[in-house]
């Protein structure tokens, strides 16, 4: 992968609000083929938002997205479903279909999209299930999976029609210390056996430093920094070493902005 | 009073952007129907969860209907010595009326709020973005054969409800209060037509299946996707289409049956 290839997903000047708030100010993103790239920042900086702006769910106000060349938001309504084959998406829930069983999840893109005999469609899903480790949960509704059994099922449904990349939005999230080892190997081998690029929105540091081939850090609606995750350590920016290292205190502060506590105190009754 | 005005004029406006996405939201349904000619069993499914398993409440609504029909009809057509007519008055009541309107307003109570909360929970568990980003659209491929089938269900429901209805008034009338077997059922063939009577009543019943249906789907998808969302969108399901049933049932009943 050379530096100056055409990346897979450009994001030029985005700028998006909710209401009166701004979730993006002018970013400028760039995902390149055949790498993991993670988005970091704080809750509610608009991660999530950003992968529904990629996958098209959302319109930007201002400033252009391109995936594979392709601008996302001139597509027409046919032209953006055909991208989106191409594109695999694990949400944080999972998101899987309650009334279907693993195995009918799997199928599920495989049976919409294609016209693939059902012996096809079943050696087609055991593999993709065989990838995450599940082959023998096949049977199990998703009311009977575990928080990370459920992920790695969205993760199999992803990769289920060969996507040129997936996003994850928060796989880490609320995982124990196994789960969380199995997906992070997981991401990282299917993105490189498969050759896929992957966009990977967390605020978890330590997991996604260590398989992030490159970094952005995004804060109140701007980039704040980017690079590998061994520029980010070593960044000089406060802000940054702060995230990093998760610091209770320092540019971001402790207290949610508030009167002088000694007065806050004397002041007698509530106001 | 500026204030006052202001929120009134906020509030219409809500109502008619509201409408308005309605109405988008089920033209791009109803584009997603000849795809459904190639998947007949998402239909078919729908039309067993809609239809069938709505079946014991119609069913058993429509005989104690028709039963108090009967009774009631009775008493009063004794008086004038027109008892015999009373196998008219039941059907008459059920077919043009009572079967559509019941059954509608069951219909709402029973498969609507289901609809609703069915699809209100897909979408505050994100599957139907999930399936947005899978390319499949959740319009074709979730609302538009259950807004199909809510329209078959509905007037086969309220068919059954008009003829299970009329079989309790018979039992009543005929097997209880002794009126004339042969007098029920030959005054009531008469005078039953079928393009004035029977074919106005399936239109009506076809009519609320579209909008109860139509309610009901909308709110699900509409609704915020949260746990209170869902409960309100599921109440507004129900007491919206009553309402509307009731409406729209009168402007029916004056271009059919005014003179």
């Amino acid at each position: 992968m050379a530096e100056n290839d055409e990346p897979l997903v450009k994001i030029r000047n985005l700028h998006f609000s909710r209401g009166d708030r701004k979730i993006f100010d002018g970013v400028d993103i760039d995902i390149q083929k055949g790498r993991i790239t993670a988005i970091m920042g704080p809750s509610g900086t608009g991660k999530t938002t950003l992968l529904k702006l990629i996958g098209g769910q959302l319109r930007p106000d201002q400033g252009t997205i391109h995936v594979d060349g392709k601008h996302v938001h001139k597509l027409s309504h046919s032209q953006l479903y055909e991208l989106r084959k191409r594109m695999g998406m694990l949400f944080q829930s999972g998101a899987l279909l309650t009334d279907i069983n693993v195995y009918d999840n799997v199928a599920f893109p495989i049976r919409e999209h294609t016209k693939l005999s059902e012996s096809i469609i079943r050696h087609l899903v055991l593999m993709k299930l065989h990838a995450v480790g599940l082959r023998g949960a096949r049977d199990l509704m998703p009311s009977e999976l575990s928080g990370g059994m459920a992920r790695r099922v969205a993760l199999a449904r992803a990769i289920a029609l060969d996507p040129m990349m997936i996003m994850f939005d928060e796989p880490f999230t609320g995982q124990d210390p196994i789960s969380m080892g199995v997906l992070v190997t997981l991401i990282r081998s299917l993105n490189d056996a498969l050759d896929l690029t992957s966009i990977l929105v967390s605020h978890d540091v330590q997991e996604t430093a260590s398989i992030a081939d490159y970094i952005y850090v995004i804060s109140e609606g701007k980039v704040v920094e980017h690079g590998s995750s061994e520029t980010l350590q070593r960044s000089s920016s406060p802000w940054v070493k702060q995230f990093m290292e998760g610091l209770p205190d320092g540019p971001v502060p402790f207290h949610y902005p508030s009167l002088d506590y000694a007065d806050d105190l004397l002041t007698g009754s509530r106001p | 009073m500026m204030d006052k005005l202001q929120q009134l004029g906020a509030a219409t406006l809500g109502v008619i952007e509201r409408l308005g996405r309605g109405h988008i939201f089920i033209y791009y349904a109803i584009k997603g129907f000849p795809a459904l000619a190639l998947r007949p069993n998402l239909v078919l499914a729908q039309v067993f969860s809609t239809g069938v398993l709505s079946l014991i409440i119609i069913l058993v609504s429509g005989l104690f209907v028709g039963m108090v029909l009967g009774l009631q009809g009775y008493n009063t057509l004794v008086d004038f010595g027109a008892e015999e007519s009373l196998g008219v008055m039941v059907a008459l009541s059920l077919v043009r009326e009572l079967g559509p309107v019941v059954t509608a307003l069951l219909f709402a109570g029973r498969a609507g709020s289901a609809l609703t909360a069915e699809i209100g929970l897909m979408k505050s568990t994100e599957q139907l973005s999930g399936m947005e980003m899978m390319a499949v659209d959740p319009l074709q491929r979730v609302v538009a054969p259950r807004f199909l089938a809510g329209a078959i269900a509905m007037p086969l429901l309220a068919a059954m409800f008009s003829a299970v209805g009329v079989m309790g008034g018979y039992f009543v009338g005929v097997g209880l209060l002794g009126v004339d077997e042969g007098a029920f059922w030959s005054q009531m063939q008469a005078s039953v037509e079928i393009d004035e009577d029977i074919i106005n009543g399936i239109i009506k019943s076809f009519a609320f299946g579209i909008v109860v249906t139509w309610i009901a789907v909308f709110e699900g998808y509409d609704c915020v996707p949260t746990s209170e969302g869902v409960s309100r969108a599921t109440t507004r399901t129900v007491v919206h289409s009553s309402l509307a049933v009731l409406g729209l049932d009168f402007v029916l009943t004056a271009l059919m049956f005014g003179e």
